[in-house]
């Protein structure tokens, strides 16, 4: 067995395949040990108005170091291409970042991505320098047209985002990960750890998720659990799994049988 | 006798919200003037990015936008 097993997402190499979001925790302090728990090496997270009123409040930045873990700025809540070029923008003058993730969200009640949309931010992003991971659609088709417009990364989504119902279409992320040059993370849908060993069997390179381990009861110890379900899917997937048989096929010798 | 000098304040629309400042007052001065560390921070003036690096020299005028932003959990 390797340990020295890692991806390598636009010249930058990880040796975690979890990315965990910030969003949903109790608290900060929370926040950072599920953190710890996760092994996670990046983490995404949002940009929003500071709120004048209350500048001292506590910030992120304060209780995760953006130098010690690579932030990766999202556009959640982003709607159009131009309001998620726009956020971005912002995300790199505030931290100097140019690996992003962009969403475009197509309506509210299923946070689907508007791929259009999607498609056109990717290409205006790229030309602007930024090497944007990018949430998508479980389409084939997509990933490779996202990867040709400038996606350093594609995410496909294993179930809408926060709804922990696990990877609905096995075959589609398997056939984005069997045709793409870049690497493929399964974004949004993970509910619990197997979900998350599904998707790394299938040979992604990663996992995002965030609801999962926020809202667990215990979310330090589900972090510990995702971890161990993304190494163990991965294992599994560099073993090769057993062929599937269609009856039962006895482990022990049938000669010598008394 | 003390002079004092005093200036004529703007009205900016900051995050949203109206916002008053002194005139010849600089995008650093409204950041410091906030209680803002400007290494944490973004700003947006009227649509366009102003870096970091010239916060003292753009000036704030009557009825600009600004939007400042920071980084907060997210997914």
């Amino acid at each position: 067995m390797s340990n020295t097993d890692s991806w390598t997402v636009a010249g930058r190499t990880f040796t975690s395949r979890l990315i965990v979001g910030t969003g949903k925790y109790k608290d900060f302090e929370q926040n950072a040990a599920a953190l710890v728990a996760s092994g996670a090496e990046i983490i995404t997270v949002a940009v929003r108005r500071v709120n004048v009123s209350d500048p001292k409040a506590p910030m992120l930045t304060d209780f995760i170091d953006p130098k010690k873990y690579t932030y990766l700025p999202n556009t959640a809540g982003c709607f159009t291409a131009e309001d998620a070029i726009r956020t971005l923008r912002l995300a790199r003058e505030a931290g100097g970042w140019d690996l992003v993730k962009l969403e475009v969200l197509g309506e509210a009640k299923t946070l689907y991505p508007d791929m259009r949309e999607t498609l056109r931010a990717t290409e205006t992003l790229a030309k602007e320098g930024f090497l944007p991971m990018v949430y998508c659609v479980d389409d084939p088709i997509a990933a490779k047209q996202l990867e040709e417009a400038g996606a350093v990364a594609v995410m496909p989504l294993g179930a809408p985002i926060g709804s922990g119902l696990g990877i609905q279409n096995r075959v589609t992320i398997r056939l984005i990960v069997e045709g793409a040059n870049v690497p493929v993370l399964v974004d949004a849908g993970v509910g619990t750890a197997s979900d998350a060993a599904v998707g790394m069997e299938l040979g992604c390179d990663g996992i995002l998720m965030n609801t999962a381990i926020a809202e667990a009861k215990d979310p330090v110890r589900m972090a510990r659990a995702m971890r161990l379900a993304v190494e163990g899917g991965r294992e599994a997937y560099l073993a090769g799994r057993m062929g599937r048989r269609m009856y039962a096929d006895p482990s022990s010798p049938l000669a010598g049988l008394i | 006798m003390t002079q004092t000098i005093t200036r004529a304040l703007i009205t900016l629309t900051l995050n949203g919200e109206p916002h008053r400042i002194a005139d010849g007052s600089s995008v650093a001065d409204l950041v410091r003037d906030i209680g803002l560390d400007p290494k944490k921070v973004a700003v947006e003036r009227n649509l366009e990015i102003v870096p970091r690096s010239t916060l003292a020299d753009v000036m704030l005028a009557d009825g600009d936008n600004l939007e400042i932003v920071h980084f907060v959990g997210g997914g």
